[in-house]
């Protein structure tokens, strides 16, 4: 077997050496009635040849020819050729956590590039080095926020993912606190009215996405001057990075949760992603996960490690901050790399790209009979639009012509019922918007 | 250092900046094709929130510049491409490079998991074909596939016990964790919100069964164990074990970190394990791309069926295969979307390779341990001897008492082209040393770990100073981790001199 | 180092210095070379209250963290900032510059439990006999 570097008769060698007679005796710890006498029944074993033909065969089974205008938590964009030639490299792809410094100081010293951009971008004072994806940083971020403040109530706006609030849900229930929601306005942001009814001082988090699910763009001043003024925390939730090309960072947030996906990372059809967090200096000792600080070595030069262990779970065990151990390196690697390609300027004009092509999109669509837009606050990439029929046939329809419509909002919002969920990336080209609008309106003209 | 190791040392000594050190206003890295549609003024679209000046401080390098400061960085690592790592737990085994390829397919990369199920279809074979081959390798009854990694996947195991626990009544209160347990295992189950009660390793550094049969009360939700144990030793016992938690209606939990001694060999689902979960990323050859992405499926018996995390994969009529969301005793979800799929690819990938032959895999592991066992007996005082699987633990009782640490020994077995195994763990092991070749080590790589490990053991002795000083031949040599932690850097700052970066 | 002989000292390396019904507490030389390079210390806050054989904070090296236990019940009037910016007075002065917190005492009969110097003394050196068995 190619993976397998020994021949027979190395093993036979190898057994001699050890004074064994059968690889037999080397089991014998096991009891003999939990010994497999048959071969398990998996397929296999395939040559190199025969498992990418597998997979081929898969692809073709999905949706290759497709147009998409979903967004919804996980973005389409343009994702340069040299990550791939970074991350493919045997030195990252196939190195280990960085417990030993001297000798994984690549890893090491991209990871504090990596923390830095994340505070660059969301300007925040400290980043750690990655989370399984944004839901689960931002369920780690209340429970951050539950540390910080030893309170157990955390109002989360239903404007947030609704995948991200369920995970939440699911975690909260064990650390004994106590999830609300708060409503959203006719402008599609969070209504300060529900919010001030909802807070008080035994408020640990309030936790708003911005973009939000509906792709409005919150102001987060008069949310933190709210949140702060009964003593919790806010708690900003980012699903679209590139977003913060053209928008203004949540500095008076208290903690950051940010999926990193839009930078460098294929859909994947939902992972492996890059989660974010990122804080106040102050707050760094509740904050889980890895974090690599620079430092010296004997002879002054300068290197990284990884630092304030004590908060993890190797070293603190029952009283960690987390139970996190491996996260996602090589895509917040694959993340550092694509920002660092895109650079100030880049991103600044991929985030551009989107916003002109959003507002184009929904320009086209309103000159359709019975569309109509939604929510009016600002947006950036993503928009919601109100259908005179339902999403979900009209959608079926736009399958037909090789498009995947936008998502359905009525099915997690029961009061959407004819609402849809409109991403355009800098992917989407003019002409698949005007064919996706003339599709949409040849849709709506059909009978029922 | 003795001249007959030849082992190349892998690190340049050339210093390298930050990526923001190297930075010069205007430049670009990649160019963006020419907007087709008109230009939206961001002033006016987005009002207020309009972030004016762009991101201060990003990065403004050129794509040569990009390629040169990361491939120097890469240079700076050690890597499974580039030799052993004998780390213990870890299971550092050959990355196949038809899984990068594979994952990466037009089709397969591509695809976004809000899209209709039946442009799908394609993606959920795949998740049904491996999650067949994981309860075939497991014995268990389903599966979940969406833990992002071990300790998630461990928490996820958590909370379906105290699920089906409070199903029956009572979620009970407390989880004993052994002594000899990962870091994760206490950390998850206070996260899961029960108490911890450690139970002492008997003189054999088993799962003591005395103290088990008094542990075991009402209260008492589930063990937590490892199985081999982080010692690399069976736990012989583990059908009493199983016994004693069910008969007082708890449950038995295996964390599944050492399955690369068991796969093909025997199956924790037949000797009375009620939940289990994998690390894809040890024995199912995903890669650790310097931590992560991993994914920690899963499996169980039936009774835990129904509370399995959403989204469910299931079988409708015609073969179609479809994800449901609605279950109404589930847990609930543990991430947004459906799993590590580019994680879950590359271990299906694996295993296809393999086919039942992976059996092979296990006992060329377990031969390659009880090799360097053999060799470094006597030469490294031995606190177990139960026979190992994959992995032995020795410990630095025969040099401590010149002074030489296992961390010691670990950082000079840098110097000979090696990464460190697993120093300091297990816990109940003062001066561990934990080491793990796998299946993927030749017995030239063996052999050259042997000598290597030989040769330290008689510098401990004779020039201890050589080894508490080590490592010599690396870039950089023992970083000031106390200072570190002390005062932490951990961003950059414009302003910072360009000196810091002494060579 | 010394063990000043007014001090009393607890089995989990603790240091109480009792000067009417206030009192001043710290970990000793003892535990600070245990520990080894001290990186932090987590102290409560002027008006916690802290009770005998509890934890009431900790102190931490680069890869292990040490519980502090109080030797006594109180409420905590000040704890020591300076070691903030300089955890390391921990490692140089235990004793002394390096005292964690100052508390007012709520039952002063407790401290009868607790080892003198020559008593705690005796104690670690027996301790060290035994590591080395």
């Amino acid at each position: 077997m190619r993976y397998l570097p020994k021949s027979t008769a190395e093993r036979q060698q190898m057994l001699a050496a050890i004074g064994k007679k059968s690889i037999e005796e080397l089991f014998s710890s096991i009891p003999e009635r939990y010994r497999l006498r048959k071969p398990l029944n998996i397929p296999g074993p395939y040559s190199e040849e025969e498992i990418i033909q597998y997979f081929k065969a898969r692809a073709a089974e999905n949706s290759g020819g497709y147009t998409s205008f979903l967004g919804a938590g996980v973005y389409n964009h343009l994702r340069s050729v040299v990550t791939d030639a970074i991350i493919q490299r045997g030195e990252f792809l196939t190195s280990y956590t960085p417990y030993q410094a001297e000798i994984t100081q690549g890893t090491l010293q991209a990871i504090f590039e990596f923390q830095t951009l994340m505070c660059q971008l969301t300007g925040q004072e400290v980043a750690n080095a990655s989370m399984y994806d944004g839901s689960t940083a931002a369920t780690e971020a209340v429970l951050m926020a539950e540390r910080l403040t030893g309170r157990q109530r955390v109002l989360a706006a239903r404007s947030v993912h609704p995948e991200y609030r369920e995970v939440l849900r699911t975690f909260a229930k064990n650390s004994g606190l106590q999830v609300e929601e708060i409503a959203f306005t006719k402008s599609g942001t969070v209504d300060p009215k529900a919010l001030q009814g909802l807070l008080k001082d035994d408020v640990a988090a309030v936790v708003v996405q911005s973009p939000n699910f509906f792709g409005a763009i919150e102001s987060y001043g008069a949310l933190a001057a709210a949140a702060h003024s009964c003593g919790a925390l806010l708690v900003v939730v980012i699903t679209e990075a590139v977003s913060l090309g053209l928008v203004q960072p949540p500095a008076e947030a208290d903690i950051v949760a940010m999926e990193g996906q839009s930078f460098g990372l294929a859909p994947s059809y939902g992972g492996p992603f890059a989660g974010v967090i990122a804080s106040k200096d102050k707050n760094v000792r509740q904050m889980p996960g890895r974090l690599a600080g620079q430092t010296t070595d004997s002879e002054g030069c300068r290197g990284f490690v990884l630092t304030l262990a004590t908060r993890e779970q190797h070293i603190r065990r029952e009283k960690a901050t987390s139970n996190i151990c491996t996260n996602q390196a090589l895509c917040a690697l694959a993340a550092t790399v694509h920002m660092t390609l895109l650079g100030k300027e880049g991103l600044r004009e991929m985030a551009g790209q989107n916003l002109s092509k959003a507002q184009f999109a929904l320009g086209e669509l309103l000159k359709v009979s019975g569309v109509r837009r939604t929510f009016d606050a600002p947006f950036f990439n993503e928009f919601t639009v109100e259908l005179p029929k339902s999403v979900k046939l009209v959608n079926a329809q736009l399958v037909r012509e090789k498009i995947i419509g936008p998502f359905v909002l009525g099915t997690a919002y029961p009061e959407l019922t004819k609402h849809a969920l409109v991403c355009v990336t800098e992917t989407t080209t003019r002409a698949e918007i005007e064919r996706f609008a003339g599709a949409v309106k040849k849709a709506l003209e059909q009978p029922v | 250092m003795n001249t007959r190791i030849k082992k190349a040392t892998r690190h340049t000594n050339q210093s390298e900046g930050l990526i923001f050190e190297k930075s010069s206003p205007g430049k670009r890295a990649f160019e963006l094709p020419p907007l087709d549609v008109p230009a939206a003024d961001p002033g006016r679209a987005l009002g207020k929130v309009y972030r004016r000046e762009g991101v201060e401080g990003f990065p403004e390098v050129s794509e040569i510049e990009v390629i040169r400061h990361f491939t120097r960085l890469s240079t700076w690592n050690y890597a499974i491409d580039l030799g052993m790592y004998p780390l213990g737990s870890c299971t550092m085994k050959y990355n196949p490079r038809v899984n990068e390829f594979v994952a990466r397919l037009d089709g397969i990369a591509t695809e976004h998991p809000f899209q209709p199920q039946e442009l799908s279809q394609g993606c959920l074979k795949i998740l049904r074909l491996l999650e067949k081959c994981l309860l075939e390798i497991t014995g268990m009854d389903a599966l979940t596939l969406q833990p992002a990694a071990g300790a998630h996947g461990e928490l996820t195991g958590l909370l379906l016990i105290r699920a089906y626990l409070e199903k029956q009544g009572n979620p009970r209160k407390k989880v004993l964790i052994p002594d000899s347990a990962h870091g994760t295992n206490p950390a998850t189950a206070v996260i899961a919100g029960y108490e911890v009660e450690n139970i002492r390793s008997g003189p054999e550094g088993q799962v003591d069964i005395a103290k088990l049969r008094e542990q075991v009360t009402p209260d008492v939700a589930a063990l937590m164990v490892t199985n081999p144990s982080t010692l690399g030793i069976f736990e012989q016992s583990i059908p009493e074990i199983a016994e004693i938690l069910h008969t007082k209606g708890a449950l038995l939990y295996m964390d599944g970190a050492n399955m690369n001694a068991l796969t093909g060999v025997t199956r924790p689902g037949d000797f009375g394990v009620d939940v289990m979960h994998l690390n894809l990323h040890k024995t199912f050859s995903t890669p650790h791309g310097g931590g992560g992405p991993g994914a920690g499926p899963v499996a169980m018996k039936k009774i835990l069926e129904p509370f399995r995390p959403v989204p469910i994969l299931v079988e409708k009529e015609g073969g179609r295969l479809a994800l449901e969301s609605v279950r109404p005793d589930s847990i609930g979800r543990v991430k947004a979307f459906s799993g590590n799929f580019g994680v879950l690819v590359r271990a299906l990938a694996y295993i296809l390779a393999y086919g039942p032959g992976v059996r092979q895999a296990t006992e060329d592991a377990v031969l390659n341990a009880n090799y360097i066992r053999k060799n470094l007996e006597g030469v490294y005082d031995l606190p177990y001897s139960l026979p190992s699987m994959h992995e032995v633990v020795f410990s630095d009782a025969k040099q401590k008492k010149n002074g030489v640490s296992t961390m010691d020994i670990a950082k000079r077995l840098i110097d000979y082209g090696f990464h460190p195994y697993t120093t300091a763990f297990p816990l109940i092991v003062h001066g561990a040393l934990m080491i793990e070749p796998t299946e993927s080590e030749s017995r030239e790589e063996c052999d050259l770990f042997i000598d290597a490990m030989k040769s330290i053991a008689e510098e401990s002795a004779s020039q201890p100073e050589l080894v508490k000083t080590a490592p010599h031949t690396t870039r950089v040599k023992r970083l000031d981790e106390v200072g570190a932690a002390r005062k932490p850097i951990l961003r950059w700052k414009p302003g910072g001199s360009r000196s810091e970066a002494a060579d | 180092m010394a063990y000043p002989k007014q001090y009393r000292y607890t089995k989990d390396h603790e240091w109480i210095d009792v000067k009417g019904d206030l009192a001043t507490i710290g970990i000793t030389d003892y535990a600070q070379h245990e520990l080894g390079d001290v990186v932090f210390a987590e102290l409560p806050k002027p008006g916690t209250r802290i009770e005998t054989g509890k934890s009431f904070g900790t102190v931490e090296s680069v890869k292990a963290v040490s519980e502090i236990y109080a030797p006594a019940s109180g409420e905590v009037i000040e704890a020591n900032a300076t070691l903030n910016a300089t955890p390391e007075t921990i490692n140089k002065d235990p004793h002394g510059a390096a005292w964690l917190i100052r508390i007012r005492l709520t039952n002063a009969s407790e401290l009868g439990g607790l080892m003198d110097a020559s008593g705690y003394e005796a104690y670690i050196s027996a301790k060290g006999k035994e590591a080395q068995a």
